[in-house]
């Protein structure tokens, strides 16, 4: 997809080694660790006007126990990086949103100092993150009204815009985002009627079920859903029902709860029309791109990082992996991934249990990598046992007291083992990950 | 006095059942290892919180500066607290770790900045 669409004036073309797109936790760790690692020419292009990403919004502490070691809230997360940016030569491009890009490394953006840009790079980072789940994914069918938010723009509203949306709130979907978002309306003194959640266990951290709903009394219905949203302009209630095991609506058990605002906490989705734009193959399960050990996409030079890549409970994981995308793009671009796909290639497929897997797919080239494959489980599991399973030989083994598909968890696989049960990628298989059964 | 406490030390989440009068705790059972009795001894006794909220700026990019207590409060000191954060106004620039409010609410924790805001330039 090609945009050569100039508005007078001479176009502007920049040229950088290592262009990252997206300012936020994923986006800021790359940086620095390319940064670190020597790369020269770095540039990360932030469409809002200052780096930070949603940790700005995210005013709740938590953040930081993995990397840090220490509990520090969303704002104080990304000034640890943001400060240290500022340090070096990286150039950040802020209010610089990327509207087009295509397969050969060139981005299209724009931004207020240079109007239209054309951006080339040697390598390139996604780190775009991801965004919530719009009302109109959700066909709840009623009113088409006003107050009805995702609960992370509410989040931007009450944290940095210093606006209230409204003063009876019902939320919808129990994810970390909306328990969150429970307490901080009550503490805003908005009356949180009550969380709403459609499965029958809560989607988010027992920690936030226990501070952000117990303390203040705020009721979490399970196996309930919103069947209808009532209002004309503004929302003033909606329809909740219980479901059945197919989470279908059971009749008979409708409530009808007031409200004027509604917010929804419902999932979130990869923001990849970027990636797709670059050619770049993507992994349906995730909604990112399907990328190997290295976190490099099909397309070589891509790689991809945090939630744009696959959607994370903590943002610990999220810096690691930024730090990972920028090694790998650090070996690119000194030509040391060349031969890579040539190597052997090993498929890694989620087997019984688990939805998905992370990387999706190993290449030999190292008997000396150890690699963590990540992954998240279809149902809730106490006291199992992961395998790593190749060629009927279980290479790798981690007992997990409690598996959720909320919480991610991690194997590591050792390559040596790769080389030894594929006879040295003579006889290859897929390697199966699973919760024993 | 009867309580479920659900325990957030690990992610098992025990449930521990505690019974309680005014003179302390008379039994516990539910719980699986030391760091679930002192989480729910801590909760019943002296259940504490960070909290963390905003307070309005002035000369500021944005309208509010996210803000947390230096230290746990006393979870019954939530709502003082949060009606003294409320009447604050701080002028920018404010930098991460500032002083908003010295000792609030008798806590011994003070409100603390968590972000930087630079001053808007003067026009």
């Amino acid at each position: 997809m090609l945009i050569h669409v100039f508005l007078g004036g001479i176009p502007v073309i920049k040229n950088f080694n290592l262009v990252i797109i997206g300012g936020g936790p994923a986006g800021m760790a790359a940086a620095l660790e390319a940064y670190d690692l020597g790369i020269k020419d770095i540039a990360i292009l932030e469409r809002d006007d200052s780096l930070g990403g949603i940790l700005k919004q995210c005013i709740h502490n938590g953040f930081g126990l993995h990397v840090f070691k220490e509990e520090l809230t969303g704002p104080e997360y990304a000034l640890r990086f943001s400060e240290k940016v500022k340090d070096t030569d990286i150039t950040v491009m802020l209010n610089t949103m990327v509207i087009g890009a295509d397969n050969n490394k060139t981005m299209y953006a724009v931004n207020p100092e240079y109007g239209f840009m054309t951006i080339k790079a040697k390598a390139v980072i996604l780190a775009m993150g991801c965004r919530e789940r719009p009302r109109g994914a959700l066909r709840i069918p009623g009113a088409n009204v006003a107050g009805i938010f995702t609960a992370g723009t509410a989040q931007r509203f009450v944290n940095m815009e210093g606006i209230l949306p409204g003063s009876k709130a019902v939320i919808l979907g129990s994810g970390d985002i909306g328990l969150i978002m429970a307490r901080r309306l009550t503490l805003e003194g908005i009356k949180v009627q009550g969380v709403y959640e459609i499965m029958d266990y809560p989607g988010g951290l027992t920690r936030n079920i226990v501070q952000c709903l117990d303390d203040f009394n705020i009721p979490l219905h399970l196996s309930t859903t919103i069947v209808k949203i009532h209002g004309k302009g503004r929302v003033t209630g909606v329809t909740t029902a219980k479901v059945d095991k197919n989470m279908l609506p059971i009749k008979g058990t409708e409530e009808y709860v007031e409200c004027d605002t509604l917010l929804l906490s419902v999932g979130l989705i990869p923001e990849n029309e970027l990636t797709e734009q670059m050619g770049v193959g993507m992994y349906q399960v995730t909604g990112g791109a399907y990328v190997d050990q290295d976190l490099e996409t099909d397309t070589e030079g891509i790689f991809a990082c945090g939630n744009v890549l696959h959607v994370h409970d903590l943002v610990d994981y999220v810096t690691m992996e930024g730090q990972k995308a920028a090694k790998s793009a650090k070996k690119y671009l000194d030509d040391l991934l060349e031969q890579k796909k040539t190597k052997p290639e090993i498929k890694v497929i989620p087997g019984n249990g688990l939805r998905y897997v992370l990387p999706q797919h190993i290449y030999l080239k190292d008997p000396e990598e150890k690699i963590k494959v990540f992954f998240r489980s279809k149902a809730r599991y106490k006291d199992v046992v992961i395998k790593a399973i190749m060629n009927d030989e279980v290479i790798a083994k981690k007992k997990v007291i409690r598996l959720i598909p909320s919480e991610m968890e991690s194997v590591e696989i050792k390559t040596s083992d790769l080389f030894r049960t594929t006879n040295n990628g003579a006889d290859l298989k897929d390697l199966v990950i699973e919760v024993e059964q | 006095m009867k309580k479920d406490i659900t325990c957030i030390v690990c992610p098992k989440g025990c449930t521990i059942h505690v019974e309680y009068d005014e003179t302390g705790i008379k039994s516990m059972e539910g719980y699986s290892c030391k760091r679930g009795i002192e989480y729910a001894t801590a909760e019943i006794l002296s259940p504490t919180r960070m909290v963390t909220s905003s307070v309005k700026t002035d000369n500021a990019r944005y309208t509010v500066c996210p803000v947390k207590t230096s230290k746990p409060i006393g979870k019954d000191k939530i709502q003082d607290v949060m009606k003294s954060i409320c009447c604050v106004k701080v002028k920018a620039p404010v930098r991460q770790g500032d002083v908003i409010i010295k000792d609030v609410c008798g806590t011994g924790a003070d409100i603390v900045a968590t972000q930087t805001l630079e001053a808007l330039e003067k026009e």
